[in-house]
């Protein structure tokens, strides 16, 4: 058995929380999103934050270091827009093997680093696998609901693709995240299981939807439980729920997952709604007061942040775990 | 029995099939090889139908819908990947789990590609192979599917019980063992042949199936059992009394052995215990292989019964009728299907494409506007209803055109317009529609209409009845100019005035004493409207006319009457009672951001939790308080369904972005000097950008209360303390003109009218939403502020956002500073009309008080020493600060 599913019998696993959050911290021009990678690029580039995994290592690397030091045991690789399908806004179409395989190797990294030192605290590093920014189940043009900007062979591919560089770069979790369409992950969980085969190897999957609103719906209009049966047909480590919502709002639909779910339970929410600027507005001890109701009631097996949420979030939520056994997988 | 089968399967809502689960129905019509119909409009594209066929099924209860493409004229991969990508834009369909049938592997695989919920493949099987079966177990378990595997194997069909079980448990050890499939995922279909064939072999064909159901559900742990039931009654096609009784009785005893879910066509089946006694034994006797005369037996009574048959399906029961009822019952009900061919066969009949119109239509009107008039019906049903008219309509008219005097007899034209300077007009559209409905001709001229063209339209067109309506208060005065324009003009049309503002007294005070020709009348709400015009346009026209001059008399002269009653102070006595606030600098918050800020297209998401309903449901003329107006007696079941098309439609307003919001905020130095308030470019209070001249309640008031102006909120500039003022507009009605012409063209007045006042929803959230943010944020002084939609609807937070135009501040003038110094128009595209009405209609504006005793209050009636005074502070002339205020001048 892998040594996470075993540690989450234990303990309740905590995640690392926002990455674009501490990337805004430093304020960035379109050079470092070039340096030494893509200098002569011909698209503007700022904002394509996965880059930065390879063109300013030390940002991406420090900011893995103060999850891990704020208690994180799992960090996610800056990896959110890492299929072709995401970068061909940006034409890096060609760039999303090195993204995935030295945003893996720098996380892992980091990782090692803190393990050596704590070897009762091992630490581990999730492949962050995102829904791309097309949607298979929804026609982006009105006046033609039956088109569709991608496939599912599409995204099966794109997601095979940073799948086998993720592995190969070390991650010992691959998480697909902030699913707004269940058919995208189902393509994901497809790819991963045909990588899996093609590679003979098996590791832990995180799976995370997205429920947009108090419909308690999402995107594509599923209900919780409903997104939890069509996603069910792979073994998981968690079905989970993250961003668009914050900690107390998240919780009816945990608590869905909390009945239902036969595999663990995860959930990183963000800090609070976004306000329009996209700054998020809850502090440490706000979001504290909520993710401790979800501990009180037993609903987590792994708890971090998503939007908005920043190391110090991530101290007060692992402060608080470390109090509380984890829910009982049935 | 397994305790552990639990099947669970997803649409956009999970199915669960559990041992203590009822029967589970599978729709059978969305199946070319099964219905006709449904494949003619796959072959004829008209996939609109084909998508109209699936929610009938779900509406009439199918739990999972099977959608079978297979056709050697059509493209069935094509047709599955189209239909199937259709449905996911199809909520109301797209609940329940989709059920991808064929016999060619590469259709359902394309089909598995569409779906994003857990579905089930029909079917799979041995018949080609082991390695086959298994590399399609294995896809189908990677898609995350459930899976139906028939009873058959390279040997062929198995038609015997013992087959059946050998293939099933053969079948099931290869996708357990070798697959890893689920066992819960596995349903078995172990073939439902026909008996009563007269071939002796098929005789225990039933049985067999029932004998193996039940020793599939005890052999193989997790399985279910399904199958197609129509096919044991072939024998007996065209005598469907038999055919209905035939599967009633088998899925009673097939459900008994385990059998638990099929696909059954639910119009062909019979309530067991309503099958005729004889019936069914005869009926059981074949199934169960009791007698070996039974086939002879049931062929005797069949010959007698022939032709019969349970009546046909519930829901389309209306069909069979005549056309003429059937038009009638589609107008009642609202329901646009089948309007052009109904319509179609019944221009036939007649002569005159015309008369169409005057005869079933107007006919099923009337049965509208009966039912609607007693209460039967509600307004959002009308609308519905009406849409079902115009398409009607439209489809005839270019037969009518083609005859050269085709011309429609109306009961009456009337003409409707929003007046010049105001741009609202859901209620105008809802009393058009309702007129319409009522076989009146409605001349619609539009929004912002000016007089001129009023009256120029009204003698051109020779209309029966002006209608005038309007929202803002300037529109009153507005009106007045109208009905003194009419009567210049000579006219004697008689004047209808409805609209939000306006008001019987208002009707009798101000405007119908200036229309001496004609007659004036209030109408109180869409629903009189019809009475009205029907008793102005009718034979009592002379007593309906008498009665109102004597009503608006009584009321003119009972309001002079409180008028001299009701105890105004003088300008200096109001004054001397102000609210005085002891300001400390303590309960001042300066704000975190002075000056302006712009939001730009904001996520709509982020307002659908600050909606309030409650004035969503008045629009429509559905009275009470959201939520409790759902569960109403009376209008609670059409509550309902408008509150769910309203939910469908704002999803689709949200993710489809229909609408964009636009907000700016500005928040500045400010003090007040007597009752104006001066706002400042900047901490150094030099220089005065605008000053707002508020206005001061001159009502006696009782011991103790003061005479409220809005500046007695902002700190007076002889403090010398350092006083705020916040002034914000926002809009959500970017996009909404597109969107509603796109609906009216499609003549469906009822998305036009709701998507309209859903956006006035949507903006009244997003000044809530903006305020929330100011207070927290921007301005800042309750940043610890945790409210619940209800309480921000019942606005118990601290400070308040008072519009112009509103009790607290009636002076529209007010708009255009404000707009000035927030640079409104130019960030938010929000402009104000001569009226001062906002464009696009829905937008919001107003000041913030941010002081903890800050609070709303209605300015009431004010003297005409005001008016003269705010003259001299505007540095305006009288008679133009008159016309702004003259609604609460008393």
């Amino acid at each position: 058995m892998h040594k996470v599913t075993e540690l989450l019998k234990e303990r309740i696993l905590v995640l690392d929380g926002a990455m674009g959050t501490m990337i805004q911290r430093h304020k960035l021009e379109e050079e470092d999103f070039r340096k030494g990678w893509f200098e002569n690029h011909q698209h503007p580039l700022k904002g394509n934050n996965d880059l930065l995994s390879l063109t300013r290592p030390d940002i991406i690397e420090d900011i893995h270091r103060k999850y891990f030091e704020a208690g994180a045991d799992i960090v996610e690789t800056n990896t959110f827009s890492g299929t072709w399908i995401a970068q061909a806004d940006y034409g890096l179409e060609h760039a999303v093997y090195d993204i995935n395989l030295y945003s893996a190797q720098l996380a892992k990294k980091v990782a090692n680093e803190f393990t050596v030192l704590q070897p009762n605290k091992p630490r581990f590093v999730a492949g962050s696998i995102g829904p791309t920014n097309r949607t298979a189940s929804i026609s982006p043009d009105v006046n033609d609901p039956g088109y569709r900007a991608i496939t599912f062979d599409e995204l099966v591919g794109a997601y095979k693709d940073q799948v086998k560089a993720l592995i190969e770069g070390g991650v010992d979790i691959l998480l697909v995240e902030t699913i707004f369409d269940t058919l995208n992950a189902k393509a994901a969980l497809f790819a991963i299981d045909e990588v899996f085969g093609e590679l003979n190897i098996e590791l832990p999957i995180m799976v995370s939807g997205t429920i947009t609103d108090q419909s308690g719906r999402t995107l594509t209009g599923q209900t919780t439980e409903a997104f939890l049966i069509s996603v069910s047909h792979m073994p998981l480590l968690t079905v989970g729920l993250n961003c668009a919502l914050g900690a107390s709002m998240m919780r009816p639909y945990l608590q869905v997952l909390n009945n239902k779910c036969e595999f663990g339970v995860s959930a990183h929410p963000n800090a609070g709604l976004p306000n329009e600027f996209g700054k998020y507005d809850e502090t440490p001890e706000m979001m504290g007061v909520q993710i401790k109701e979800f501990l009180d009631e037993g609903l987590i097996n792994i708890i971090g942040g998503c939007c908005g949420t920043t190391p110090e979030h991530i101290k007060v939520i692992a402060d608080l775990a470390k109090n509380y056994s984890p829910r009982k997988i049935a | 029995m397994n305790n552990q089968s639990i099947l669970k399967l997803s649409g956009l809502e999970p199915l669960i099939v559990t041992p203590e689960s009822n029967f589970v129905n599978v729709g059978e019509r969305t199946n070319v090889t099964g219905s006709r119909a449904f494949l003619r409009m796959i072959k004829e594209g008209d996939f609109e139908s084909a998508l109209a066929v699936a929610r009938d099924q779900v509406e009439g209860g199918a739990q999972i819908i099977d959608i079978n493409m297979d056709e050697g004229m059509i493209d069935g991969k094509e047709a599955m990947v189209k239909f199937l990508n259709l449905i996911a834009s199809e909520p109301d369909i797209a609940r329940v789990p989709i059920m991808i049938d064929s016999s060619k592997w590469e259709i359902i695989e394309a089909g598995l590609k569409c779906i994003q919920g857990k579905g089930v493949v029909n079917s799979i099987s041995l018949k080609e192979g082991e390695s086959n079966f298994i590399a399609q177990a294995k896809k189908i378990k990677r898609y995350g599917a459930a899976v139906i595997v028939m009873a058959f194997d390279e040997n062929g069909q198995a038609d015997n019980f013992e087959r059946r079980i050998e293939i099933c448990k053969r079948s099931y050890d290869i996708l357990v063992d070798v697959v890893g499939f689920s066992k819960n995922d596995i349903i078995f279909d172990p073939n439902i042949f026909p008996v009563a064939t007269g071939m002796e072999e098929h005789n225990n064909n039933a049985v067999d199936f029932f004998r193996a159901t039940k020793w599939i559900r005890e052999n193989l742990p997790g399985a279910h059992v399904s199958g197609g039931v129509s096919n044991v009654s072939f024998s007996f096609r065209g005598n469907d009394k038999v055919r209905e009784a035939m599967h009633s009785a088998f899925l009673y005893h097939a459900i008994q052995h385990g059998m638990d879910m099929g696909i059954v066509n639910p119009t062909m089946l019979e309530v067991y215990d309503d099958i005729d006694k004889s019936l069914l034994e005869y009926v059981e006797d074949v199934l169960l292989n009791r007698r070996s005369d039974a086939t002879e037996r049931l062929l005797e009574y069949a010959e007698t019964v022939k032709g019969e048959g349970k009546k046909k399906e519930v829901d389309l029961s209306w069909r069979q009728n005549n056309v003429n009822e059937r038009l009638s019952y589609a107008l009642v009900k609202g329901i646009v299907e089948f309007i052009d061919e109904d319509v179609e066969e019944c221009r036939k009949q007649f002569e005159r494409p015309i008369q169409v119109i005057e005869g079933p239509l107007m006919d099923g009107m009337n049965v509208v506007g009966d039912l609607f008039g007693s209460g039967k019906m509600f307004l959002p049903q009308v609308v519905k209803s009406a849409r079902v008219m115009k398409k009607a309509v439209a489809y005839l008219l270019p037969f009518i055109e083609a005859e050269k005097d085709g011309k429609q007899s109306f009961s009456g034209k009337i003409l409707m317009a929003t007046v010049k300077g105001d741009v609202h007009d859901i209620g105008k559209n809802i009393v058009s529609v309702v007129l319409g409905c009522n076989n009146y001709q409605v001349v619609d001229l539009g929004v912002m209409v000016p007089t001129e063209k009023i009256i120029e339209t009204a003698i051109k067109e020779n209309v029966d009845v002006i209608g005038l309506s309007g929202l803002i208060t300037p529109s009153l005065d507005e009106m007045v100019t109208v009905a003194k324009e009419m009567e210049r003009a000579n006219l004697s049309i008689p004047l209808m005035i409805g609209g939000a503002t306006t008001s019987k007294v208002h009707t009798a005070v101000k405007i119908e004493q200036n229309y001496t020709k004609g007659q004036t009348v209030h109408v109180l709400d869409a629903s009189r409207s019809v009475t009205v015009v029907e008793s102005l346009l009718g034979p009592k026209k002379e007593q309906f006319v008498k009665d109102l001059k004597a009503d608006y008399d009584r009321l003119r002269e009972h309001h002079a009457k409180s008028r001299a009653n009701k105890e105004l102070l003088s300008l200096s006595a109001a004054r001397n009672n102000q609210y005085t606030i002891n300001f400390k600098q303590d309960d001042i918050v300066k704000p975190k951001k002075i000056g302006i800020t712009k939001i730009e297209d904001l996520d709509l998401a982020h307002l659908v939790p600050y909606i309030d309903w409650t004035p969503f449901f008045q629009a429509w003329e559905l009275h009470g308080k959201f939520p409790a107006i759902l569960s109403d007696e009376i209008v609670g079941n059409e509550a309902s369904k408008l509150f769910e098309d309203a939910q469908n439609m704002l999803t689709k307003i949200v993710s489809e972005k229909w609408l964009q919001a636009k907000a700016v905020v500005g928040l500045f130095p400010a003090n007040s000097v007597g009752d104006d308030i001066e706002i400042y470019s900047d901490e150094t209070r030099n220089h005065v950008i605008h000053t707002q001249f508020t206005l001061r309640q001159q009502t006696k008031k009782a011991e103790g209360q003061p005479n409220l102006a809005l500046s007695d909120f902002i700190a007076p500039k002889s403090s010398n303390m350092n006083d705020y003022i916040g002034a914000f507009v926002v809009t959500t009605g970017g996009g909404l003109d597109e969107k509603v012409a796109e609906f009216e063209n499609d003549h469906d007045d009822y998305n036009a009218i709701l998507l309209k006042a859903l956006a006035d929803r949507f903006a009244e959230a997003f000044a809530e939403f903006l305020h929330e943010y100011t207070r927290k944020e921007l301005w800042g002084y309750a940043s610890d502020e945790l409210l619940s939609n209800e309480e921000l609807i019942r606005e118990s937070y601290r400070g308040i956002r008072p519009a112009p135009g509103y009790p607290a501040c009636p002076d529209h003038t007010e708009k255009i500073g404000l707009f000035e110094i927030l640079n409104a128009t130019e960030i938010t595209g929000v402009s104000l009309t001569e009226s001062l009405a906002m464009l696009p209609v829905s937008s919001v504006s107003g000041w913030y008080f941010g002081h903890p005793e800050a609070k709303y209050f209605g300015l009431g009636k004010i003297t005409e020493e005001q008016v003269q005074d705010l003259a001299k502070r505007k540095n305006q002339i009288f008679e133009e600060c008159e016309k702004w205020l003259r609604p609460v001048i008393a």
